[in-house]
């Protein structure tokens, strides 16, 4: 029973410590949180879905959306994911030259998409659509800012990582570590592609 | 010649999933799904178009999940994990939705 515990950990944490699951204790919490985060982003999303129609005198969803522009923002970001999985192959390959590369390669498409983000708001604030202007604006605010800002994290995660890698002051497992940021990542990534169909999409 | 297939047994042990050119073959599948979804604001896809958008969605979703994040190569506690705060959002907030009348 020890044994297989013992090996089963090497498995899948990748020499990890030995732990009660037979899994990396890492791993399991970075899934248990991105779980948790499936509740945050619901209720998010069902907000923007009940308030979408209400426009109030400010414009209508239909009349601001740049859906070619937010179209490139989703390729953008679904590229990320493709850097992030590369990095994540290198660095259980153990090449750090490629990992940083990819790693480097995805914050700065992650950038491209929060810059993409603020030219968006910033956009839509000139032709009328503040925070406080109806419950549609509030609604469509705050679940693509908190989206904006989970992706921001995630860039800041990537460049520490990076940082780390660069320096050799990774204490644990290297590859199971980039894994973990790319889990996060792919996660904000998948949250974007539910919020580019039932947000922009589809006609409130 | 002993180090050299040591090395080879490790890799193939520490690396799970595709292989990087399984991983762009991945990618192209979804920027493939991304183009017909952006397509269907401008062509008009009738009564199929909210389906079409549904099946999309979803797809890109398990791909990115079961491959980029690997929950398919993976243990299943991870999935478990995952899985059950997704249906749990789901549940709650398809109440929330239907108390608020948004389906009728």
């Amino acid at each position: 029973m020890a044994d297989t515990a013992v090996h089963e950990a090497h498995d899948a944490g990748h020499g990890a410590h030995v732990t009660s699951t037979g899994l990396s204790n890492n791993k399991l919490a970075m899934w248990l949180f991105l779980g948790s985060e499936c509740l945050l982003f619901g209720g998010l999303i069902s907000t923007y879905m009940l308030y979408r129609g209400r426009v109030a005198n400010g414009p209508h969803p239909n009349q601001i959306y740049d859906i070619p522009f937010t179209s490139v923002s989703s390729f953008v970001l679904l590229m990320s994911s493709l850097t992030m999985v590369l990095a994540v192959s290198a660095a259980q390959r153990r090449n750090d030259q490629q990992t940083n590369l990819w790693l480097l390669v995805t914050a700065l498409l992650g950038s491209t998409f929060v810059g993409g983000q603020v030219y968006e708001f910033t956009a839509f604030y000139r032709e009328g659509l503040g925070f406080t202007t109806s419950l549609f604006s509030s609604s469509f605010y705050t679940l693509t800012g908190f989206h904006g800002v989970h992706v921001t994290v995630g860039v800041i995660m990537l460049l520490v990582t990076r940082s780390i890698i660069q320096k050799k002051r990774v204490t644990g497992d290297k590859a199971e570590s980039v894994e973990i940021v790319g889990l996060y990542w792919h996660f904000v990534d998948v949250v974007w592609i539910i919020i580019f169909t039932l947000v922009y999409l589809i006609p409130a | 010649m002993s180090t050299a297939t040591e090395h080879a047994e490790h890799t193939e042990h520490e690396q799970h999933g595709l292989t990087d050119g399984g991983y762009i073959k991945v990618a192209i599948i979804l920027a493939i799904i991304t183009a017909l979804e952006v397509s269907t604001y401008y062509v008009d896809f009738g009564p199929f178009f909210m389906p079409s958008l549904m099946i999309m969605m979803v797809a890109k979703f398990i791909i990115v999940v079961s491959y980029f994040m690997h929950l398919k190569f993976d243990s299943k506690l991870f999935s478990f994990m995952f899985y059950a705060g997704l249906v749990l959002a789901l549940g709650c907030y398809f109440a929330a939705l239907a108390t608020f009348q948004f389906f009728s």
